[in-house]
């Protein structure tokens, strides 16, 4: 099968902890999936278990059905990645960053020159290319990472965190180059910006200590959570409208998740309580505490937040 | 369309951690001559010149191992601090090509000195062709083990302080230790065995020999050149099964 497919991967560092624990997924060879989740929750190993840096623990995974694990040779050819802690070399300029690892993917001299005006036009990076990587902004070093994996034709692209650092323009151009890209690329984001999972991902899976939450596109999530829209009361008192229904605690006030039909009859109450409240469909930072909440409230025993 | 061009892939490493570094960083460039020629410096002083044609062929067998220990802190950066070799593992770039590149890389870099010496000697030692064959022989063989030892310990290393302290280490063993600049002899005798410890003493002996500094029976030599060589090979077989590409 085409694409990435994922069964029951588990990886342990030191043989006790689980960073991952049966994460199961699989994503087709064409468009944009995004993986979000806390810090720790295991999206890192993920990436680097696929693109052949680390070995699983357990499980199973292919790339468009070759055998992560048996033959990452095979693997490598169809992949490029940007490490989440990759740094352009500070000794080199944007120009001979993307050439050089253009040599590394095998291309000859020619066609490597060729490749790079592409991909930092691309990026913007043109009037830029020859100044020393050290004396570049932390948003552009992040550029010139990601044109050096775009510049390099490969079908499978991981990026981690690729927007960490970016301004709100910078990351608006990247979000539409790599909408352009998705028609023909496979491209696997972590990030920490919902919207921007939001805004490009075909699919978003959810991650959560290790284990893969949810996944789906926003409708399929939306349908998930079983609720289409928030209702938050900012005051810290439970409004009367809210009792015995679920509710979570958030920034000071109350939220509470509901379907259509009772989101008139709730506000209708409310505005008669007269409680300041908005209320909006619901977004994936609604969807993400509404998996990232339960998971611990599950693990802590505790339920009596909802 | 997957195509490797393996000069390419081997040409990218001498480009990122030689060519480009000393295009964009001058200085290194001199620094990379003074360190192996300063001790060299000294022991020709001291000795008054008596140590002159023994210095000049062990600075080319030291100039082997820098390149080694050299190769290790570099290949520790670009793993740790860039993520280089992240990207260079999932990419087609083999870990053979990707060692050899930057072993390459480390060659270019030492070529300055390596000329220079390479005249020294040409003026001092006036060797005959077996005798460059055979220090070129030694030099090789002192590259390959240098070299693959700092690829294994960098694999081993997650940050660049746990780098110095191997390097640290590797570089007493390797540099210090051994009787390179001066025969073994010098070394009074239980602390003879401790030097013998070394590979790179065996590969100062073979070459201090064949400029006939010294006089090596023989069997003694065939026993340098069987250490030099299974060490090498040991540690290419080693650097195959062991060395951590892909992380466990
Ligand atoms: N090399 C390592 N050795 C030991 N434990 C590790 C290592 N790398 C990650 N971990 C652990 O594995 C878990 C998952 O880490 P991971 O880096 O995959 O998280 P992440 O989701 O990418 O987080 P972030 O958003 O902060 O990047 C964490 O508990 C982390 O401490
Ligand atoms: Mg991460």
């Amino acid at each position: 099968m085409d694409g990435i497919v994922c069964k029951g991967i588990s990886k342990t560092y030191d043989g006790r902890n689980y960073a991952l624990k049966g994460v199961s997924l699989s994503f087709p060879s064409r468009g944009i999936i995004a993986l979000i989740g806390r810090n720790g929750a295991g999206k890192t190993t993920l990436v680097r278990i696929l693109a052949t840096q680390l070995m699983p623990s357990g499980g199973k995974a292919y790339i468009n059905g070759v055998d992560v694990v048996k033959e990452p040779a095979r693997v490598r050819d169809m992949i490029a990645i940007v490490p989440q802690e990759a740094r352009a070399i500070p000794w080199l300029s944007p120009y001979q960053t993307v050439f050089s690892y253009l040599l590394y993917r095998g291309f000859g001299y020619g066609e490597a020159r060729k490749r790079v005006k592409e991909a930092l036009r691309k990026l913007g990076l043109g009037h830029q290319e020859n100044k020393l990587n050290r004396m570049l902004s932390g948003g552009t070093k992040r550029k010139v990472m990601v044109a050096t994996v775009l510049s390099s034709g490969a079908k499978v692209i991981f990026l981690d965190e690729p927007t960490t650092g970016l301004d709100p323009i910078s990351r608006a151009d990247l979000w539409n180059l790599l909408n352009a890209l998705k028609k023909e690329y496979l491209i696997f984001l972590t990030t920490h910006y919902l919207e921007e999972a939001e805004h490009l991902a075909d699919r978003i899976g959810i991650i959560e200590e290790g284990r893969l939450l949810a996944i789906g596109s926003m409708d399929e999530l939306r349908k998930k959570v079983g609720h289409q829209y928030s209702i938050r009361v900012t005051q810290a008192t439970r409004p009367k409208a809210f009792a015995g229904m679920r509710t979570t605690k958030i920034d000071g006030g109350h939220q509470l998740m509901t379907s259509e039909r009772k989101a008139f009859e709730i506000t209708n109450r409310l505005v008669r309580e007269r409680v300041r409240f908005s209320t909006n469909p619901i977004s994936l930072e609604d969807i993400f505490y509404h998996f990232a909440r339960r998971q611990i409230t599950e693990e802590n025993g505790e339920g009596e937040e909802w | 369309m997957v195509r490797k061009n393996i000069a390419s892939q081997l040409w990218a490493s001498v480009l990122v951690n030689a060519v480009y570094a000393m295009e964009n960083y001058p200085i290194m460039l001199i620094n990379t001559l003074l360190a192996p020629l300063s001790i060299f410096v000294i022991i020709v002083l001291v000795s008054h010149g008596g140590l002159l044609s023994v210095g000049i062929v062990g600075a080319l067998v030291m100039t082997m191992i820098t390149a080694g220990v050299g190769l290790q802190g570099d290949l520790s950066h670009l793993k740790n601090d860039m993520k280089l070799q992240d990207m260079v593992v999932s990419s087609p770039t083999s870990s053979l090509v990707y060692v050899a590149g930057m072993g390459l890389s480390e060659l270019v870099f030492a070529s300055p000195v390596i000329i220079l010496l390479a005249v020294l000697a040409t003026v001092y030692v006036h060797p005959t062709l077996m005798q460059t064959v055979t220090i070129m022989g030694v030099m090789a063989l002192t590259f390959v083990f240098s070299i693959v030892l700092g690829f294994i310990l960098s694999t081993l290393t997650t940050d660049v302080v746990q780098s110095w302290g191997f390097s640290g280490a590797v570089g007493v063993v390797l540099s210090t230790l051994p009787p390179v600049y001066y025969p073994i002899s010098y070394i009074p005798m239980p602390f003879q065995y401790i030097a013998y410890i070394s590979p790179t003493t065996y590969a100062a002996q073979i070459a201090q020999s064949a400029i006939g500094f010294t006089s090596v029976p023989a069997a003694n030599l065939a026993v340098d050149w069987g250490v030099l060589i299974a060490v090498c090979a040991a540690l290419v077989v080693l650097a195959i099964k062991k060395a951590r590409w892909r992380e466990p």
